[in-house]
């Protein structure tokens, strides 16, 4: 994002003298350009200018040549008339003015510089290289000379001088961030206004047409647009201007404000001509190319890629081009042959200005915001032109931008302007501008801040809107504004509403807190979410989240069958690992990861859980339908919408291992088991207010064939699973032996709760009748069903029925098993009388031995 | 103690006498060391066959004159006796329960949680304390899926295909049948919840949606593929972003306490114009009080109402949206997010089940 070099800011807007990058981003972020960083001084201490008075070289043992020098640092800094400097580079002479950095100063690394014994001297202080100030890296690694590396007049230098001004190195940099609405800040000439929005400091505009750029001509450089595949509508390029400057001096250097500026702002000093482009860019928010003309055959074309054709960009990536990408091409074998670059987004190599070029031919175009937009993304080419041109570009720019290129090539480049212009320009006022109708109330309706009409029009004007003759439709003014050619965000009242209140400043705005009418509270899903949640903890189980990515792996482990509905997952396009594409089918397969990971830490007694979504896609599903925005779609739309997104019910699962109650003094406690979790499960149903019937299901992976329960609804409904964890899971993953689990839907819970209040029975205070039975039943007969049994026996008496014994053993025969219930009894309106209590015992019998074969044992 | 002497009954007027065996009794219960013992005293002073019981009994052949006159000398020495015995036995009573509870003392620092204690994950905690603000401002709470389909997670909130902004929120995308597109996308915030609860429910329209949402940045200190959001929508006839600003500031009061403030600053977002970037005050920052970024809001955009089918000359809304994790690790001072998305039950436990 860009950077801010204060002394380029001020070329356009007044900046108050010592303006630090701290006050300059809160000014800044009041109209909304936030803060991206504040870049440090690259060079504190004593680095000032010195002049070379002697040089001795010194040959070493290790085959290296060290000179010995003396170095006039200023009166200053000067011991006996200068100082003794080792320097092992050799490209500067006595007489030459360098830039020396004394013991005390820390260049950029950090890198402290000290005096130190080398080669037999005391090298007090060091001569510094491009590099080793942090002002890119020469390829040579030798000493600047400031006259000649960096352009300065001699005559302006004297030794003791301090170079970290001289240099721009000892200034904080500020880097904000630009909205993607904002395109027009990524240019000094936008920030300097949005500056001045803030502080309201006199801010001049150097981007509007000064009447010093000249009218096309006959002979300009011919430019061709031929856009046979516009994208929605938009002929990819309306405006191309062309100039030329010849008889550069290639050799020409850039100078030093030129690259301080520039390396201030973050890029590199190339060559003057590259270097111009990229100024006059980051300065006016234009994207430049300056091209070899004796490269380029006319015309030049732009034109879409046809299919299979080819560039290498300047960056030296072979690329290949979709038809959607947008061209510059010029002609040596026929109109549009030979391809350039990327249309506002990257040149290729073989058209680039080189060091022997002495004619450039300059482009200056406008490009549409889409095509650029796509193409950068296709080739995942994020430039600096495409940066620009994605975000919006002033189309009145390019004849602007290209005579300041021109401007800078002949005052620094000794370059001669050509008379020829090109200027192909489809732009039109209407299409450029559209006016935009804002009621002058409609700030004022949005924001709660009473603007007046004057306020809003002013302010409109100020951000460079023209606000033409209003209107009064109904009982309010209506204005009629034309937003500035910078500002293609703004296409709507409430954008402009946003300039209004923003320039007012946000901080304006009161606080108001509004009144709801009042909602119904929690729904029954989320309150039964909460309860559940909540009863887990209390019997404590620790909650858990996790990532919900899963691969087929994890369901191996779980030991899914192939044809396993589980194994049905939603599959990623670009997941975070190549290895888990899935989102998980079930809560289980990511709840065991969390615990893994619990237990290698060294817990192993755990009881956790997690409540989350999973996603059961339905195979063959269609997908989704692509709609238009800012339209409401028709019920059909909505439908196809609804069938496209998978169902994605809420589960809740538990995982225990270990112990459930601890050993301690008062015992070796008790491990946790199959009951544990199927109590669990019963809880939460329990909590969501459904009865549950619990049978065996001895085929479920990735349960224990005969530790497992299935719970359903009454009607047969699927509800979940709870028991023991198969011992090869439990060995697969690494868990401790005999870790439970459940895992139950939520949903199909909340769905099957009836929601109604519960009609409460009166509580009856009449004595109880207690009566225990021991059955012996075969040993396959489920409790359930002797319970069952029971209770139909009992009837309406019973009160309250326990099952306090499950006995085996030679006592009730081989095959068998007691169960020993314990009944309590009561009448609402009566004391049971012995008949009564007599006659329901005999009942119980009765129904146990019917239904379940139970013989009351003696 | 003194041998019962049966052979020789006292007189019951021989005043002297009758004061000696009272004496003897007092003497007999105060050395009364236990209950048995005083059992024993009460047996031999004031049974059947104790002295004054016999001088008692011999009341009843004195002459007319002389029993009535008996009768007051036994009568009170006989419940000077029994009161004795009483207030010892109360005494007695006292000091064996006084030793048989100190007998049962336990060490009462030793360990006594026999289960571990079980706790909710405070992502989720923090949900439900945001909802809770929320409903009691009468609001309702709202839940969309995770997966959705593009439309509502971009284009019914102004991100049209080729908005830079669908661009800079790194999404997962869904794949389709056969490598075709499948249109979905793991949402990327919770303003989808936005557009369908406005198509679903309608206007007015108070609502906040906490829940999970997904981005491809890679899990480091602060960021996680896998977060939260909770997006507050309220779409009604005259809100103003002063009314965004009142909410704001009565849910960071909420969240941080009375001294918490906001701050808006400009900003963008597709889906809000005018746009602000919110900020909270925040005494606890590290390095002294100061603005931190909290999350983002503005004035819903007219067509963000229009893709819902409500009028924007009639109705006008706002919405803001921030992080739940950023909430909970600047409430809770926690440093790593890794502690938040792995599973570790150390974590949850230090929160308990209510924050």
């Amino acid at each position: 994002m860009p950077l801010i070099v204060k002394d380029w800011l001020a070329d356009h807007v007044e900046v108050p003298a010592g303006l630090t990058a701290e006050q300059l981003a809160a000014d800044l972020v009041k109209v909304g350009l936030e803060e991206e960083a504040i870049h440090g001084a690259a060079v504190t201490g004593p680095l000032v200018v010195g002049r070379v008075l002697e040089m001795h070289p010194e040959p070493q043992k290790n085959g290296k040549t060290i000179n010995w020098c003396q170095v006039d640092v200023g009166p200053e800094h000067n011991v006996d008339g200068s100082r003794g400097i080792v320097c092992g580079a050799h490209n500067f002479a006595p007489g030459d003015l360098v830039a020396v950095a004394l013991p005390g100063t820390v260049l950029p690394g950090p890198f402290p510089i000290a005096a130190r014994k080398t080669y037999g001297h005391v090298s007090d202080g060091m001569i510094c290289s491009s590099a080793e100030l942090g002002l890119g890296d020469d390829g040579e690694h030798g000493i600047i000379v400031l006259p000649r590396d960096m352009g300065f007049a001699a005559e302006d230098l004297t030794p003791g001088q301090d170079a970290t001004a001289l240099l721009g190195l000892g200034e904080e940099v500020l880097e904000i961030n630009v909205t993607p609405d904002r395109g027009y800040a990524f240019s000094y000439r936008g920030v300097a206004r949005e500056y001045a929005h803030s502080t309201g400091a006199k801010f001049t505009d150097r981007g509007l047409a000064t009447g010093a750029e000249p009218s096309p001509t006959a002979d300009g450089f011919e430019v061709r647009v031929q856009d046979d595949a516009p994208i929605n509508g938009v002929v990819g390029c309306d405006r191309f201007v062309t100039r030329i400057v010849r008889r550069i001096d290639p050799s020409a250097p850039t100078p030093a404000w030129m690259k301080h500026r520039l390396e201030g702002a973050g890029m590199r000093s190339i060559s003057l001509a590259v270097d111009i482009t990229n100024y006059v860019m980051l300065d006016l928010g234009q994207p430049l190319h300056a091209y070899d003309l004796a490269k380029v055959s006319a015309p030049i074309v732009v034109r879409r890629a046809a299919a299979g054709e080819r560039l290498t960009t300047l960056d030296d990536t072979d690329r290949a081009l979709g038809t959607e990408d947008l061209l510059i091409t010029d002609s040596p074998d026929g109109a549009g042959s030979r391809v350039l670059g990327l249309a506002g987004v990257m040149g290729g190599a073989s058209s680039e200005v080189s060091g022997t070029t002495t004619d450039v031919l300059v482009e200056a175009a406008h490009f549409d915001q889409i095509t650029v937009a796509r193409t950068a993304r296709r080739h995942k080419l994020s430039s600096e032109a495409a940066k620009r041109f994605e975000r919006g570009v002033d189309p009145l720019l390019p004849a602007v931008a290209a005579q300041r290129v021109v401007d800078l090539l002949v005052e620094l480049g000794g370059g001669t302007s050509d008379a020829a212009v090109s200027d192909l320009d489809t732009t039109a006022e209407a299409t450029l501008q559209k006016p935009i109708q804002l009621k002058v109330t409609e700030p004022t309706r949005l924001s709660g801040v009473e603007y007046t009409p004057e306020q809003v029009r002013s302010t409109l004007e100020e951000i460079g809107a023209t606000v033409e003759a209003t209107s009064v439709v109904e009982p309010v003014e209506v204005l009629t504004v034309t937003p500035p050619t910078w500002r293609p965000d703004l296409t709507d009242p409430a954008d402009l509403v946003e300039e209004v209140v923003r320039i007012h400043g946000y901080d304006q705005i009161p606080s108001v807190l509004p009144s709801a009418p009042g909602g119904r509270g929690l729904t029954t899903e989320q309150r039964t979410r909460r309860a559940v949640a909540r009863a887990l903890a209390e019997a404590g189980f620790v909650e858990t989240l996790s990532y919900p990515f899963v691969g087929a792996p994890e369901y191996d482990a779980l030991g899914l069958p192939d044809d396993d509905p589980r194994r049905v997952s939603l599959r990623l396009v670009n997941p975070m690992a190549d290895d888990k594409p899935l989102m998980r089918s079930n809560l289980l397969v990511t709840l065991l990861d969390t615990v893994r990971r619990n237990v290698s830490r060294g817990i192993t007694d755990l009881a956790v859980y997690e409540i989350g979504l999973v996603t059961r896609p339905a195979a063959g599903a269609p997908a989704a339908p692509v709609l238009p925005g800012g339209v409401r779609p028709t019920a059909e739309q909505l439908a196809a919408l609804a069938a496209a997104v998978p169902d994605q019910p809420r589960r809740v699962a538990g995982v225990l291992t270990g112990k459930r109650e601890l050993a301690g003094w008062w015992g070796s406690g008790r491990a946790a088991g199959w009951a544990d979790a199927l109590a669990a499960a019963r809880l939460v149903a329990e909590r969501a207010g459904v009865d549950v019937v619990v049978s065996a299901d001895p085929d479920h992976m990735p349960w224990h064939p005969g530790r497992c329960a299935r719970l359903e609804l009454a009607d047969g409904t699927l509800i979940g699973h709870a028991g023991e964890l198969h011992p090869k899971v439990v060995e697969t993953l690494g868990l401790p032996a005999r870790a439970a689990a459940f895992e139950v839907d939520l949903s199909v819970l909340v769905a099957a709760a009836s929601g109604e209040p519960v009609v409460a029975q009166s509580v009856s205070a009449f004595p109880a009748a207690k009566e225990d039975f021991a059955f012996v039943v075969d040993g396959d007969v489920p409790a359930e069903a002797v319970r069952s049994a029971i209770v139909a026996g009992a009837g309406e008496l019973l009160e309250d029925l326990a099952l306090f014994d499950v006995f085996t053993g030679e006592q009730v025969g081989e095959g068998k098993k007691s169960l020993a219930y314990s009944l309590r009894l009561r009448a609402a309106d009566r004391t049971l009388s012995a008949k009564e209590v007599r006659a329901v015992r005999d009942a119980v019998v009765d129904s146990a031995a019917d239904k379940v074969g139970a013989v009351l044992r003696g | 103690m003194s041998t019962p002497d049966e052979k020789a009954p006292i007189d019951p007027l021989d005043e002297a006498a009758l004061d000696a065996a009272v004496q003897a009794a007092l003497d007999d219960i105060a050395k009364a060391v236990d209950l048995d013992a005083l059992k024993a005293v009460r047996t031999q002073h004031t049974g059947d066959r104790s002295s004054l019981a016999l001088a008692n009994r011999g009341i009843g052949a004195l002459p007319g004159p002389d029993k009535a006159k008996a009768g007051k000398l036994v009568g009170p020495r006989r419940g000077r006796i029994n009161q004795a015995i009483a207030t010892r036995q109360t005494e007695l009573e006292a000091e064996r329960d006084a030793r048989v509870l100190a007998e049962e003392t336990v060490d009462v620092t030793l360990p006594v949680q026999r289960t571990t204690a079980g706790a909710r994950h405070p992502i989720e905690l923090v949900q439900e304390r945001i909802a809770d603000f929320f409903v009691g401002l009468g609001w309702e709470i709202a839940d969309g899926p995770e997966v959705e389909a593009e439309w509502f997670n971009f284009d019914a909130l102004n991100f049209g295909p080729d908005h830079p902004a669908r661009q800079m929120q790194d999404t997962f995308y869904v794949a389709g049948d056969g490598g075709s597109d499948s249109n979905l996308v793991l949402r990327t915030h919770t303003s989808p919840v936005q557009a369908r609860s406005l198509l679903e429910r309608g206007v007015p329209l108070y609502i906040a949606c906490p829940g999970r949402t997904f981005r491809t940045d890679a899990l480091d200190q602060t960021h996680t593929p896998v977060f939260h959001q909770v997006e507050g929508l309220a779409v009604d006839k005259g809100l103003t972003m002063a009314n965004l600003v009142g909410t704001l500031d009565a849910f960071a009061r909420a969240m941080f306490g009375p001294e918490a403030k906001t701050r808006l600053r400009p900003a963008f977002f597709p889906f809000t114009e005018p746009s602000a970037e919110m900020d909270l005050w925040f005494p606890q920052k590290k390095g002294g009080a100061g603005w931190i970024e909290w999350g983002g809001c503005g004035m819903v955009n007219p067509n963000v109402l229009r893709a819902a089918g409500v009028d924007p000359e009639e109705y006008t809304g706002f919405a803001f949206g921030m992080g739940i994790e950023r909430t909970l690790m600047l409430r809770h001072s926690i440093a790593d997010m890794h502690d938040i998305v792995e599973g570790d039950v150390r974590f949850s436990t230090q929160f308990g089940t209510e924050i």
